[in-house]
């Protein structure tokens, strides 16, 4: 062998560790690629064509930049005919109409929406029907690919230059802030490509991590990436409203005569006064009779995490948090933890979270005398609510309870028929107003019960009769033909309709 | 034995707090055409409560009206409206003297012989709110067979008597002690007066408690949350509760004997003794008349 | 009775609805209606406040109203304080039967 003919290891190896000048360059990320200057670029590098399917999360609530941002730079580009597939919208993405006007946007997937953008959609604005999903059907369709993303366009509070995402900032106690990333989580895993879109640049590692660095395709950091006032509130305050306090104290007696009130149940309420106002009348017997809960899942709050810290709740579950006190405690308490939407409430997955309830109490624009519940559409067929957990909720909790005034106004709670069905009378158990309780004739065992605790029960009729001798027989809402919204159940299958309402003789 | 511990008070020109009164669990509710009604809204006040007297269902909740006082020509358009309402009680404000009484009653009773309404079915209520009323609430309670009791107005009263009203309430004292020995005497209600703090639990829950163990009957609110403390106060003791438990079992049995005398322990149980059971026991929201559990 | 000046009745709070009369241009009742239940009862807030002027005597107007959800109740007595002040009357007969 001739020794002289061994090439030197510099010559033959590209990963050793001199490289040709000799000198070990120190380790560095270099540049991963992901940073870009621009949404515009963000939008070119992701492939954005016509006829996709993009989406957005709704943790910014009616504080959020980032949905009308991306569409006036898609619309500045000429790409036309896009799916908006959306958690949820708010009344602050009006600007949309244009969009939608325009040929940008031609489908929306929603939760729900409000405001000038959903009025206008009852009107026959789109001339597709949007498609209405609670957060559990939405998850459960995106991860069997029912539902295609192909470019989600996610904002975060703090994002590190590889992609590692967070709804808070570590350093800060404000800012933009929002706690939970939860339904933003599924579509970072599941979406062929993920752009997040943050004010915070924050050094690697931003870990614990909402969304994981691996999932993320592209990183833009903007000016502003919502409104913190329009984000959330410092922390949501009891209401002092004495009619809510009258329906969240006979909530709490349901619920505690139930038998689902035991030590180590698990809870999940709604974000109306009056349903979270039935915390506050269950908290009093948990202190006195040393009862506590293993988990608070949902739509978290202020409350729930004092309660936690008070050892009243085990574990805390959060799906979305409402306020920045939520948000902190995300942040700082490894218990709190932040779950995704699959996690909550995916239908065909038995470990679904909202299937370990033992109750949770919801709101209702409207209820039927089958316990029909409708919480996207008004009285006057328009619009302005969203589906949110509620089938998933009542489907999984042991004992669904809504709570509402027997009238808004002169508009009644109770009616004959809702305007439309958003969570079937089967999985509604009990309806609480400030004027009578109601047991649905399925649970005699939660009539038993209560009527065993002396709770005096009236029937749904009833409170029907009640609420039409007070404001008088509503004349039927006219629709036409047309309909511009498809309600899913949490299974994804069709449960109801929207038509577009009928203004002729308006 | 009606109850009435809680007076809610509404204000007649406000649509949104008249259609949900009846909602609150008050024992009575006030629905006022004068202090809190502007001058300039007097008529549209009166139109208010009187439609609404008309068309509401407020349950078995005793339905008062204050109206305006005779002298100022607003109160017997009132009366003319609101007896035909026929509301429970009307409440005269700023009582002075019996013959304020006599002549108020001689306007509803004018007008309920007009409207067909029987003679003597609208009851009344006297406000007592200046010293010279005070001095004169004996001879105010026994002025009508109509009243149902007589209240104290402290607001006006205290400026009456050149002081302000305090937390332990000694500018009071001469007044309550006053108005509740002239109700009893006369057999009727007393009521206290409003509490105006409405965020201090604990203020409103000491004064209940004290005008409680005097002898008042109840007391006016100006909010739903006053409510619950307030019957919460009013409820009896348990010991009491048994005792009277133990009166009327001892009744209905003497009942079924056919004989007229009950005793309990030794003792002849006498009339205000029985009355005095049933209202402990619906106070308690128990049937004075329902099968008494044996403790 | 007749509208002799324009008279406001009523407030913009939830549960109440503001009446404005005036003195008709033209004969019979003219009814401006906005309301926040427009479809389900503006057939019936009109009928009541068409009814109420009626039972007044009111034959020429002009009313524009802004309903907040008021009950039945509350339109008949906002109607009728408006149409009487409107009127410049104080004289309204309680002995008529409702």
């Amino acid at each position: 062998m001739d020794i002289s003919k061994i090439r030197h290891i510099d010559e033959i190896s590209q990963n050793g560790p001199f490289l040709p000048s000799g000198v070990k360059e120190k380790g560095h990320m270099g540049d991963s690629g992901k940073m870009l200057e621009s949404i515009h670029e963000a939008i070119v590098k992701s492939g954005l064509k016509d006829g996709m399917t993009i989406s957005f999360h709704h943790h910014f609530r009616n504080g959020d930049y980032i949905v009308n941002m991306v569409l006036d730079e898609i619309a500045r580009m000429g790409i036309k005919n896009l799916t908006v597939a959306a958690s949820s919208l708010a009344s602050c993405h009006a600007p949309m109409i244009e969009h939608i006007k325009n040929g940008v946007v031609t489908h929306i997937e929603t939760s729900g929406m409000r405001g000038e953008l959903a009025e206008q959609i009852s009107r026959g604005l789109m001339d597709f029907p949007v498609v209405f999903r609670s957060h559990g059907g939405r998850a459960a369709a995106i991860a069997r690919g029912e539902l295609h993303i192909d470019v989600a366009f996610l904002g975060a509070p703090s994002c590190d230059p590889l992609g590692n995402a967070n709804g808070y900032i570590r350093e800060e106690e404000g800012g933009t802030m929002c706690g939970s990333l939860g339904y933003a989580k599924v579509d970072a895993q599941y979406a062929d490509k993920v752009v997040i879109i943050t004010d915070n640049i924050v050094p690697y590692p931003n870990t614990p991590f909402g969304i994981p660095a691996v999932q993320v395709d592209y990183i833009v950091p903007v000016e502003n990436i919502g409104d913190p006032a329009g984000i959330m509130s410092g922390a949501t305050r009891y209401t002092k409203n004495p009619k809510e306090l009258l329906i969240a104290k006979s909530a709490a007696e349901v619920i505690m005569n139930s038998g689902y009130f035991y030590d180590g149940f698990a809870m999940q309420m709604g974000s109306g006064g009056a349903s979270l106002a039935t915390v506050r009348f269950l908290r009093e017997r948990m202190e006195q009779e040393n009862i506590h809960a293993h988990f608070a899942l949902g739509g978290i709050t202020g409350q729930i995490v004092e309660m936690h810290e008070e050892g009243l709740i085990d574990k805390i579950l959060d799906v979305q948090s409402f306020d920045l006190q939520a948000a902190k405690s995300l942040k700082d308490n490894r218990f709190h933890a932040q779950i995704d939407g699959c996690f909550y409430a995916g239908y065909d997955d038995n470990g679904a979270a909202v299937n370990a309830l033992d109750f949770v109490v919801l709101s209702a624009l409207e209820i039927d005398t089958n316990f029909n519940v409708n919480v996207l559409t008004g009285s006057d067929g328009v619009i302005r609510g969203a589906i949110g957990g509620h089938p998933d909720t009542a489907a999984g909790a042991g004992l669904s309870v809504v709570v509402g005034p027997l009238t808004r106004g002169r508009i009644p709670t109770v009616v004959k028929e809702v305007n439309t069905v958003v969570t079937p009378g089967s999985i509604v158990d009990v309806f609480v107003t400030e004027q009578g309780i109601a047991v649905n004739p399925r649970r005699q065992d939660i009539i038993d019960k209560l009527t065993d605790a002396g709770i005096e029960l009236t029937d749904i009729e009833t409170l029907r009769e009640k609420a039409e001798k007070i404001v008088g027989k509503p004349d039927p809402i006219k629709y036409l033909d047309r309909v511009v919204g498809v309600v899913l159940y949490r299974d994804n299958t069709v449960i109801d309709q929207v038509r577009q309402i009928d203004e002729s003789e308006l | 034995m009606r109850l009435r511990r809680s007076m809610m008070f509404v204000p007649g020109n406000n649509p949104g707090m008249i259609k949900d009164a009846g909602i609150f669990g008050a024992d009575c509710i006030m629905f006022d055409l004068e202090d809190s009604v502007a001058m300039t809204e007097k008529d549209t006040a009166r139109f208010l409560v009187y439609n609404a007297l008309m068309t509401l269902d407020y349950g078995n909740i005793e339905k008062v009206v204050r109206i305006n006082d005779l002298s100022s020509g607003l109160g017997v358009e009132d009366l003319e409206a609101i007896v035909r309402a026929k509301p429970d009680v009307i409440r005269l404000p700023k009582t002075e003297n019996a013959q304020d009484v006599i002549d108020c009653e001689v306007e509803i009773e004018r007008i309920e012989r007009e409207a067909g309404i029987p003679v003597g079915s609208t009851g009344m209520m006297a406000a007592i709110e200046t010293a010279g009323g005070v001095l004169n609430a004996y001879e105010i309670a026994h002025a009508s067979k109509r009243l149902i009791g007589i209240a104290l107005g402290a607001e006006d009263y205290v400026t009456d008597l050149k002081t302000t009203r305090s937390d332990d309430g000694t500018e009071l004292f001469f007044a309550r002690g006053m108005i509740l020995n002239a109700a009893r005497s006369a057999g009727i209600d007393a009521l206290d007066t409003v509490y105006s703090d409405v965020n201090n639990e604990e203020g409103f829950r000491r004064e209940a408690t004290l005008i409680k163990k005097m002898g008042f009957s109840g007391k006016s609110i100006i909010n739903p949350r006053q409510i619950e403390p307030l019957h919460e106060i009013f409820m009896p003791r348990e010991k009491d509760l048994i005792k009277s438990r133990a009166i009327m079992e001892a009744i209905r049995e003497a009942n079924e004997r056919g004989s007229g005398v009950a005793s309990l322990n030794g003792k002849m149980i006498d009339r205000p003794v029985v009355l005095r059971a049933r209202y402990l026991l619906e106070l308690a929201g128990e049937d004075p008349d329902g099968e008494q559990e044996q403790e | 009775m007749k509208i002799i000046k324009p008279a406001t009745a009523g407030t913009m709070e939830s549960s109440d609805v503001i009446i404005r009369i005036e003195p008709a241009e033209k004969p019979g009742l003219e009814i401006h209606l906005t309301s926040s239940v427009m479809q389900q009862f503006g057939r019936q807030i009109e009928e009541a406040i068409r009814g109420t002027l009626e039972g007044l005597g009111v034959e020429d107007a002009r009313v524009e109203a802004v309903d907040k959800g008021a009950l039945d109740c509350t339109i008949k007595a906002r109607v009728s304080a408006a149409a009487f002040r409107a009127a410049d009357r104080n004289d309204y007969d309680w002995r008529v039967k409702q």
